[in-house]
């Protein structure tokens, strides 16, 4: 098992919490994962997302459970019920606005969390199952994003609904009779409004328990770093407390500032105008675009354009949007390189940013109209996505030549600052 | 620790940056939960609906109660007749626990020759069922969840509610009207 | 390593800006876009880190409001006594509300009965449903004009909306209900046709005409306070007051945001301090 399991140093200061651990040792296990924890002491500020991450769900969690003190989930009252929590509720408007921009704020966190664990390769063995759970929670986080979306019965909520389940139209036989079940009727109405509101308050939860499995995974694993070298000595590492709990209490601080600046100045700016208008079966806004953390995978659902032998345009977008995701999950084998950060790999690194570029180039693309030049340009940008993972990542493992990598995390550090000139401070590392 | 290869002077700088950080840290989070609380407060529609009501009373005998609300409150109004008035007036401290005469209890239109007419909250204030009117004189409600009884002016007068029905602040605007919820007609 | 991101970072964006230009100029001779004018960005005292309402705006506005848009324009979500914020005491707003008359009812007889409105009733619109509106207006429906100011907003585009972050550009609704309301009049281009009870503005989101006629003229109202009603004035200030009556809690907004904005700078500063004493103690 974990060479970790030994770094347990607590010892409990009071009677009391000598008959607590002798019992139930929780105390025990929030110190040996909190505290005692031993991370590796190159970890840069891109390894800060994930304490983000669990703070934004709580946050989350929090704003939304009083908004839901607030909201009815009826077609008749639900537009109106979110007005009176933005005029009349004590705060409502602030806590209203946490939460809206608070989903936001949180796929901004999970996207830079993730192109973190693509640039260093955290996916790789021994921590598959630590990415899977990681794709699993970002499944969770966009089924609660779309449903929250949902509720407002906004125009853009109602037809984003109709939009998003009659994806599952697209397959042949089943998949009218799967829509009319999420749907609970032939359209988006009163029973998807309440089912929609139920799981919406229920996926988060279920993202905590994710959460929980995503850490425990880690915990046994061990973080990786910039370097990519698995930690060798006591020397490679330092204690969680108290260096990495106050470097993410900055980097989380610095987050929030973003993240205050668009809840009080520019609340409405990751928004849609048309959310504004109650929703109406009968008018379809002009332009039907998803959330912006939605629209990459919009644009590769909209590139599909043409028949691909016995499947037709509609079921290949959708399968190309869900292959979109699928894919993710089987990065831990589309990777065949023995490096595992891109430090060391010239070739991937290049690639990795341009697919950053490209993924960033779908969004704007998503947002677009979909027609003409824009068309050409998604499925471009759809086939560089795909060639990415499938022909690009197995490819360079084979034929790249890594640079060298140095023996230990410490050497590391050590060769690190002797360049920059750095005088060594006297150097205590983790007891 | 490594404190021991510090300065004799630093360490109360570094205390003070530790400590200082823990105390915005504190003050951060003590500021972010209030509005968490201030939503669960009545809010302004909630607030502006605690508007006077006004009631048509002129059809209700003397002998009568009716139930009205006010604030998504019921209030009993009931008009007694003399020998009512005369029951509940016979009534001295020692029948009750919370004694209050008898023209405290009632009131009425201006014009009118004399008071004959009981606003008083319809919440015993045991723990707020509505107690039932009977017309046993002097006894004039009693309590079904858990028996307590008022009189005729909704004077507590055994069981276990503690204290009397309390008058909301009511108003005739006119013979027929009666406003619950100010004390100054015409606002 | 940050040379080489910054390098093809530069690359990328470099290809794409390029493949972005030609994109738009393809675009813009296949299908027009509405609206055919961006509008007009006007200054407002709301805009800003420090914006808030001006009073005397808000009621110049709430009276070109009342005595010309709602005619066919509801308010349904705003209720009388939110007049208060404009600067109007009880007093006022409930001799404001009670000229309007409301439905209530059930009376004890089981019949519906009209009674002046109250301060907590909200705007009475002037149709009693949307099928009456309708009839009212050729079929157009007047939306109503609660949100109105959020729920029109021109795209903004690239690469204007990026910066839009920086200054905080949240006023696209005003801008946009004013430049509406001062874009009637022009000759329609000649390739344009407009069908009958239309009426061109270049300026309209959805086409090259609505079918609302110009609404306001110059002297349209008279202020109470003295200020000329050229239409400039009476367009600039009814935006206004549809901007507080779509996000009334706006001031509160941005001053509160001001203080948890220098919080959060002292609470991160003094962060980073701790956290560079805390690592000073190890090689990283």
């Amino acid at each position: 098992m974990s060479k970790f399991e030994s770094h347990g140093s607590y010892t409990p200061a009071t009677g009391f919490g000598k008959w607590i651990d002798a019992r139930m040792p929780l105390p025990r296990l929030m110190h040996d994962s909190f505290v005692a924890y031993p991370v590796p002491r190159n970890l840069n500020y891109a390894y800060t997302f994930g304490g983000m991450l669990s703070i934004m769900l709580v946050a989350q969690i929090l704003t939304g459970i009083v908004l839901a003190m607030h909201y009815t989930s009826s077609i008749d009252t639900a537009f109106s019920s979110v007005e009176s929590i933005m005029r009349d509720v004590n705060s409502g408007w602030l806590l209203r606005y946490l939460h809206s921009n608070g989903a936001s704020f949180f796929f901004i966190a999970v996207y830079l969390h993730i192109f973190r664990g693509m640039y260093y390769g955290s996916y790789k063995a021994p921590r598959e199952l630590l990415w899977i759970l990681g794709c699993i929670i970002y499944l969770l986080m966009m089924a609660t994003a779309f449903m929250g979306y949902v509720l407002p019965w906004g125009q853009m909520s109602y037809w984003g609904a109709q939009v998003i389940t009659g994806f599952f139209t697209a397959f042949p036989v089943v998949g009218e009779p799967i829509q009319q079940l999420l749907l609970g009727g032939f359209a988006v109405d009163e029973p998807t409004l309440n089912r929609f509101f139920s799981l919406h308050y229920l996926l988060p939860f279920m993202i905590a328990g994710v959460v929980i499995l995503h850490v425990w995974a880690l915990h046994v694993t061990g973080q990786t770093n910039p370097t990519g070298i698995e930690v060798k000595t006591k020397t490679d590492t330092i204690p969680f407390t108290p260096y990495a709990t106050i470097k993410d209490a900055f980097a989380l601080i610095v987050f929030f500032i973003a993240f205050a600046y668009f809840v009080f100045y520019i609340p409405n700016y990751l928004g849609h105008p048309d959310n504004y208008i109650e929703a109406n079966p009968l008018v379809t806004p002009a332009h039907i675009v998803p959330e912006w953390y939605f629209l990459p995978f919009y644009a590769i659902l909209r590139a599909i354009t043409f028949n691909i032998g016995p499947i037709d345009s509609k079921l290949g977008g959708v399968l190309a949007m869900f292959g979109s995701i699928a894919v993710l999950f089987l990065l831990p084998w589309l990777d065949t390189s023995k490096i595992r950060s891109a430090v060391y790999r010239p070739w991937y690194k290049l690639f990795f940013w341009l697919f950053v570029a490209d993924a960033i180039f779908l969004g704007w693309l998503g947002a677009k109209p979909a027609q003409g030049v824009y068309t050409l340009l998604a499925q471009l940008a759809t086939a560089f996505y795909f060639a990415f993972f499938l022909i690009i990542l197995p490819v360079l493992g084979l034929i790249e030549t890594p640079r060298r990598t140095p023996n230990s995390i410490t050497e590391a550090v050590l060769e690190k600052n002797k360049k920059r000139g750095r005088v060594a401070p006297s150097a205590t590392p983790a007891e | 620790m490594s404190e021991q290869t510090i300065n004799a002077d630093e360490p109360t700088r570094r205390d003070f940056i530790y400590v200082a950080t823990g105390m915005l840290g504190a003050v951060g989070a003590a500021a972010l939960a209030w509005p968490f609380i201030d939503q669960m407060r009545p809010d302004a529609a909630v607030r502006a609906a605690g508007q006077p009501v006004e009631i048509d009373v002129s059809g209700i005998e003397e002998g009568q109660a009716i139930i009205v609300t006010w604030r998504g409150r019921p209030f009993f109004v009931r008009r007694l007749t003399e020998t009512e008035i005369a029951a509940a007036s016979s009534l001295t401290e020692g029948d009750m626990k919370d004694f209050q005469p008898v023209d405290e209890r009632i009131g009425g239109p201006a014009e009118a020759a004399s008071e004959q007419w009981v606003v008083c909250s319809a919440n015993c204030t045991h723990l707020g069922c509505i107690p039932t009117t009977v017309d046993d004189a002097p006894e004039g409600w009693s309590c079904p969840c858990h028996g307590s009884v008022f009189d005729m002016t909704g004077r507590i007068l055994r069981g276990p509610a503690p204290i009397n029905l309390p008058l909301p602040p009511y108003v005739f605007a006119s013979e027929s009207t009666l406003i619950v919820g100010t004390e100054t007609a015409g606002a | 390593m940050m040379k080489n991101i910054l390098a093809t970072i530069g690359a990328a964006g470099l290809a794409i800006a390029v493949a972005v230009s030609g994109a738009s100029a393809a675009e813009d001779a296949e299908t027009p876009h509405y609206p055919i004018k961006k509008p007009r960005e006007q200054s407002w005292s709301f805009a800003g880190p420090f914006g808030t309402y001006d009073k005397g705006q808000l009621q110049r506005g709430l009276k070109v409001y009342t005595e010309v848009c709602a005619a066919c324009h509801s308010l349904k979500r705003v209720p009388f006594r939110a007049l208060g914020e404009l600067g109007y005491t009880d007093e006022q707003v409930k001799s404001f509300a009670a000229a309007y008359e409301v439905e209530d009812g059930p009376n004890s007889e089981g019949e519906m009965f009209t009674r002046p409105a109250l301060p907590t009733d909200t705007f009475p619109g002037p149709y009693s449903n949307d099928e009456e509106a309708k009839l009212a207006n050729n079929g157009a429906l007047p939306p109503d004009f609660s949100l109105i100011a959020k729920a029109r907003a021109v795209e903004r585009g690239f690469p204007k909306f990026v910066f839009d972050i920086f200054t905080q550009y949240a006023e696209g609704g005003p801008d946009y209900i004013y430049s509406l309301l001062m874009g009637y009049g022009e000759e329609p281009p000649a390739n344009i046709e407009i069908l009958e009870g239309l009426h061109y503005n270049p300026y309209f989101i959805a086409g090259p005409a609505l079918a609302m006629a110009q609404p306001l003229y110059d002297e349209s109202v008279e202020y109470d306070d003295g200020t000329p009603a050229t239409l400039d004035q009476q367009a600039r200030d009814v935006s206004a007051f549809l901007m507080w009556a779509a996000e009334p809690h706006l001031g509160e907004r941005k001053e509160m945001g001001f203080r948890v904005m220098i919080f959060l700078i002292l609470f991160a500063a003094f962060l980073y301090v701790a956290k560079r004493q805390v690592w000073s103690r190890v090689e990283h």
